[in-house]
């Protein structure tokens, strides 16, 4: 769970373009929308695609993220137990 | 009769502002002399690392001229050859494969040449009237009438108004304020 926690993290810097933003400055528990990292909604749809893409967790309706988004525990949490691959 | 009051150009990693010369990179690629540039002059708007290549162009450019000045009459005309081909390829490319098909929506969004005025005018809080046009050259006669006609009308005071065109590691910005 740690390590998914920090993978987590480090993805979702590169691939929401989190410059000078590194994995220790985000803290498990986090809000990562409204406030904490200040993501938007481009940013929800990316992480999203990051679900499917890099778990095989595919979100049949977005308006979900808004509870699985809420910070890396909870983000981490959903995927351990839906992970596909 | 216009007056041009301001301008701001960028090309072979330099950035010229009123013909002085404020900021220059050794790096020949795009990016690096943008992420360069955003931090030498202590930009600080975060989503510019989100912006793709042509919107870092426009905002660079455009924010050398807009940071000093009351925004809220100043209306947006810009134009290039190129339109946003650079971003589609990269978009193109990240859809081909059948087995990784993962479309970026952060891709996706700049999938058009008009959001880099987007992007100003959401930096500056505009609520102007903007305009894109994708034209063969540089057509300054073209781009003046249109900007004549806004103040003339009464939409705006000011207009930022020029070319901003980038493909591949090809780029120029050249901008200008007009007023009458």
């Amino acid at each position: 769970m740690e390590n998914l926690k920090t993978e987590l993290k480090n993805k979702i810097i590169d691939v929401l373009n989190l410059e000078d933003v590194s994995a220790e400055d985000i803290k498990d528990s986090d809000a990562l929308f409204g406030g904490g990292l200040g993501l938007d909604s481009i940013d929800a749809l990316e992480l999203i695609v990051l679900l499917d893409k890099d778990y095989g967790i595919k979100l049949s309706d977005p308006k979900k993220g808004k509870d699985i988004f809420q910070s890396i525990e909870v983000m981490a949490k959903f995927i351990e137990e839906n992970r596909t691959k | 009769m216009m007056k041009k009051t301001e301008s701001c150009s960028i090309e072979n990693s330099k950035i010229t502002v009123n013909e002085k010369v404020i900021f220059e990179s050794r790096s020949a690629i795009f990016s690096d002399f943008a992420k360069e540039a955003y931090k030498s002059l202590e930009l600080n708007y975060p989503k510019f690392h989100k912006m793709d290549n042509l919107s870092k162009l426009a905002f660079l450019s455009a924010e050398m001229i807009l940071k000093d000045q009351d925004n809220s009459r100043t209306a947006l005309v810009f134009a290039n050859n190129s339109s946003s081909l650079d971003t589609d390829f990269k978009y193109q490319e990240s859809i081909n494969s059948q087995d990784d098909y993962f479309p970026s929506p952060a891709v996706f969004v700049y999938t058009l040449p008009n959001i880099c005025v987007g992007e100003i005018s959401i930096k500056h809080k505009m609520q102007t009237e903007n305009a894109f046009f994708v034209l063969a050259e540089f057509d300054e006669d073209f781009l003046n009438t249109y900007s004549h006609q806004l103040l003339i009308s009464g939409k705006a005071d000011k207009v930022l108004c020029g070319w901003v065109e980038l493909y591949q590691e090809n780029y120029t910005a050249f901008v200008y304020l007009l007023t009458l």
